[in-house]
């Protein structure tokens, strides 16, 4: 049976959809309405509240967690500074992506760490000789993202005993929501203007409340995963088993990525002394690449409108983000017609108007600006159409940083 | 009165019934000769009690070969599976640990002993995944024999060296180990939780005369994983109608071919004569005849009793002398007038659907291996229960049940006393223990089946009533099965062939032996045309 996360009694009434997903062992609403357009614009347009409960939450503690969480971590952890968070990928010693996450900095011992899945032998194992210790916390900590333009106004206007006007990109804080302690992290899975609110489950339901009180002025709306798969690919942000496959459960070697094939070699973070997971594998593969890269890719719409057009139909691009791989050809030159890729994760992106793509690609191909050619299916044919690599995020306001 | 035939299979148990369909399907001769009035051997379905049918030996099916199913067709001649996908392992102070196909589900129900131990289940099932793909190999092969290294064996060793360097270090290290290792300490090394070591390595003593805490359990283990439905690995399931419709769909399968098959016909010899077979002797004394013999009985029967020990080299007669049978298990099938009800889960559920296994603590089963040792049965007993009738309803009557216990240990050699005098009483020290854990089951009894190792000898022939024709420890596997230089299925005795679970790649309902010994037949016969 699926469990309820603690918002349960205030998302399932309004889940008119009757739309649920497995999430973790929770039911989690994919759209509260039949369809998830008007969630979508409530990210980008006025904000959107998430129920993100079923993340795995860690807490770290000790007089080593800093150099634990160092030792886990790509990241250099050692570099972030007491109230801010940062987003990084964790390998294993081959250095493959084993999970990805945020790890806030509570106090110079402190940290609170996100996975999508069960980390905490990993990270137990890794503490070994260390003065720090790692506890799973997922059940003590209910947490809702608040995510859009308006969410800064809502939440000013709620939180107490914090600055959230003045709260910086990948900051963290805490405060009040009338008598409810809660951690708030301006963070998110969006690409917008957003906010993480962390909080004993106890105080679930106030919580919940007072923001869709508050946020009624500002255009808020509970919102699913639909939504959020699509604001997330305009993002450019990965999930993982679409995305990249965990080393942890690919039953091939060549499943597995490591940061830099998934495009994020930009966490890998060596300093002299410094001794993470992973390391010397991800020191040799930056001085020679290997062959995969990750790429965002935009469809050429004129052709896509044309291939419909030939059986009669209006461009059908899904409506929803698909999780479906789909190969990717050379388009010109030698090896023309040669598969050289595969789409991950592909959605329309309403608010650019255009068809893109997170992509697994040679790394020679993947230059922005390079014309490549995708499958796509119209009436149970499959055609090629063009498309250019271009560089991710997608969409990119400056009020995520602003 | 003589018939000749180009083969005669000796048994009609389902390697029995595989080795003679395909012999049939190639266009031979064959006749198949069974004991007792019905086919399946050790893999019967029998309404002991009106109304209530028992699987009463083997009792779920997964080491099946997909390979044999596909090419007799089986499900065409009535072969079902359905699903066994939980366990449950009750404990006597009421909690419980339950498993089942809903991740998330059985990651909590474990995390409520151990988080550590619910994230080190996944990386274990992805490990002894990884080990029933590599042995997936030997399953389809037969076993070259690196003491004799004749052309066949040089290649065999080749394959099975370029296989086996395929492996990533970390799983050949892991290989090694379950050879080995105890199954107690090799999940020792994933996990603390004791219920859940427990029950993961009772697989390891299943049909063995050891404990959890003795080497070379840690095989058994992988053996109980290596089958596969649909491609699943791990996967076990129920017989629609009882392991019995297993027997009766190969059956059919091998008459359609052509094959014949002789119920209530006993053998008592394979007729030998200057060193080679020429047919068999049955009970009655009629006379069979055939260029080919082969024998699906376990190795004490097809070396010791079918021939005369001076058509046999010494070696080989001491070597079957000293194979380890050492029959260590029992069976009470009831018959239940309603739903057993369990104190940690109680009334109706899916737990009903899937396996029971009284398997509390590694201390507890390693208890009851050491009432064995000494020839006793076990005072607390690993019992691994199903209840074909809740997903089956064609076994028992509408809202009734019939449960199938297989227990262990009961010794084949009792150091006081004979199993027909015990009988009765091993019966109620399971249906006691039973009661600990569903405290109705006194009252729904209607009835009840006790199989003792020497019930299971004295119906099927299974020496010492060992389920598996000989205990699965790695000295007696591969090219050791059933001893040093006899393993590929031929014997000393030319046109004498074995194929039973004694052989390569051993017991359970998997027809791998039957089918291996086939094409070992059909090679030899086919070699000997081209000349």
């Amino acid at each position: 049976m699926l469990l309820e996360t603690p918002f349960h009694s205030r998302t399932a009434p309004l889940c008119r959809s009757r739309r649920w997903r497995n999430w973790s062992g929770y039911a989690a609403a994919l759209s509260y309405e039949p369809g998830h357009e008007y969630e979508y614009y409530a990210v980008r347009s006025g904000a959107a509240l998430f129920d993100i409960s079923p993340l795995r939450k860690y807490e770290v503690t000790g007089p080593d967690a800093a150099a634990l969480v160092d030792r886990v971590v790509t990241r250099s952890a050692l570099d972030c500074p007491v109230g801010r968070v940062f987003y990084t990928p964790w390998c294993d010693e081959a250095g493959k992506l084993i999970d990805d996450g945020t790890v806030q900095r509570l106090s110079a011992d402190t940290f609170r760490i996100t996975a999508a899945d069960p980390c905490l032998r990993w990270f137990q194992d890794c503490a070994l000789g260390m003065d720090a210790s790692v506890r799973d916390i997922t059940l003590d900590l209910a947490a809702l993202a608040l995510q859009g333009p308006t969410s800064r106004d809502i939440l000013v206007g709620l939180v107490t005993g914090a600055d959230i006007a003045a709260l910086p990109y990948f900051a963290v804080t805490e405060g009040h929501i009338g008598a409810a302690p809660v951690t708030i992290t301006r963070t998110g899975y969006t690409g917008d203007l957003g906010y993480e609110i962390w909080l004993a489950p106890e105080h679930a339901l106030a919580v919940w409340d007072a923001l869709m009180e508050t946020g009624r002025g500002y255009g808020i709306a509970p919102a699913g995963l639909d939504a959020l798969d699509v604001a997330r690919i305009e993002a450019g942000l990965l999930l993982k088993e679409v995305d990249y496959v965990s080393s942890w459960t690919a039953l091939i070697e060549s499943r597995k990525s490591s940061p830099y094939e998934a495009g994020l070699g930009w966490t890998v973070q060596p300093r002299p002394g410094r001794d993470f997971v992973g390391q010397r594998v991800l020191e040799r593969e930056a001085a020679s690449p290997s062959r995969w890269a990750l790429a965002g890719l935009e469809a050429d719409w004129p052709s896509i409108e044309k291939r419909f057009a030939a059986v009669g139909l209006p461009p059908l691009v899904a409506g929803r983000a698909s999780r479906e791989a789909v190969p990717i050809y050379a388009h010109k030159g030698p090896g023309a017609g040669r598969q050289i890729g595969y789409v991950t994760s592909a959605t329309f992106s309403p608010i650019l108007k255009k068809y893109i793509a997170l992509a697994t690609i040679r790394r020679d191909f993947g230059k922005p600006g390079t014309r490549i050619e995708v499958e796509l299916t119209v009436e149970f044919a499959r055609h090629r159409v063009p498309a250019t690599i271009v560089k991710t995020p997608f969409f990119d306001p400056a009020r995520k940083r602003g | 009165m003589t018939r000749k035939y180009d083969a005669i299979v000796i048994g009609g148990g389902h390697n029995g019934l595989v080795h003679a369909a395909y012999l049939a399907r190639a266009g031979l001769d064959v006749c198949v000769l069974e004991a007792r009035p019905l086919v399946g051997g050790a893999t019967i379905t029998e309404e002991i009690f009106p109304g209530f049918r028992y699987s009463v030996f083997s009792y779920v099916v997964s080491l099946m070969r997909p390979d044999i199913i596909r090419e007799l067709d089986l499900p065409r001649h009535g072969l079902a599976i359905l699903p066994l996908e939980s366990t449950l392992t009750p404990l006597p102070d009421g909690d419980r640990l339950y498993r089942d196909a809903d991740h998330h589900r059985t990651w909590r129900e474990i995390a409520r002993f151990s988080i550590r131990d619910a994230e080190a289940y996944d990386e274990y099932g992805r490990s002894l995944f990884y080990m029933a793909r590599a042995v997936k190999h030997l399953l389809g092969i037969a076993p070259p024999d690196p003491g004799r290294l004749g052309p066949d064996d040089i290649r065999g060793l080749l394959g099975l060296a370029r296989h086996f360097l395929d492996l990533e270090p970390e799983q050949l290290h892991l290989l090694v180990k379950l050879m080995t290792m105890s199954a107690a300490d090799f999940v020792d090394e994933w996990f603390e939780t004791d219920v859940l070591k427990a029950t993961l390595s009772a697989s390891g003593i299943i049909g063995t005369f050891l404990g959890p805490r003795s080497p070379g359990t840690a095989y058994v283990l992988l053996h109980h994983y290596m089958g596969e439905i649909d491609g699943h690995f791990r996967a076990w399931g129920f017989a629609k109608g009882g392991t019995g419709a297993v027997a009766n769909a190969i059956a059919s399968a091998a008459r359609e071919a052509g094959a014949e098959i002789r119920t209530d016909a006993p053998v008592a010899r394979a007729l030998v004569k200057n060193g080679r077979v020429n047919g068999v002797a049955l009970a009655n004394g009629d006379e069979l005849h055939a260029r080919v013999v082969s024998s699906s009985l376990d190795p004490h029967r097809t070396f010791l009793d079918l021939v005369d020990e001076n058509d046999l080299p010494a070696d080989l007669v001491s070597a079957v002398r000293a194979y380890r049978f050492r029959g260590s298990s029992g069976k009470i099938n009831l018959a239940l007038d309603a739903a057993p009800d369990f104190t940690c889960m109680p009334g109706h559920g899916p737990h009903l659907r899937g396996a029971v296994s009284i398997s509390p603590s590694i201390d507890y089963l390693e208890r009851a291996y050491d009432d064995a040792k000494y020839g006793d049965f076990s005072r607390e007993p690993y019992i691994d229960i199903v209840i074909p009738s809740a997903i089956d309803p064609g076994m028992a009557p509408p809202g009734k049940h019939v449960m199938s216990c297989f227990v262990q240990y009961a010794p084949y050699e009792l150091r006081e006393g004979t199993w027909d005098e015990k009988r009765e009483s091993f019966g109620d020290t399971v249906v006691d223990t039973l009661a600990r854990y569903i405290p109705n089951i006194r009252d729904i009894i209607v009835h009840r089946q006790v199989v003792t190792p020497l019930d299971i000898e004295r119906t099927t022939g299974l020496t010492q009533g060992n389920i598996f024709q000989g205990e699965l420890t790695p000295s007696q596997l591969f090219f050791l099965r059933p001893a040093a230089g006899y393993a590929g299925y031929r014997t000393p005795v030319r046109g004498y062939y074995q194929c039973g679970s004694g052989t390569h790649p051993g017991g359970g309902i998997m027809g791998a032996p039957g089918k291996l010994a086939a094409g070992r037949v059909l090679a030899d016969l086919g070699r000997r045309r081209g000349r």
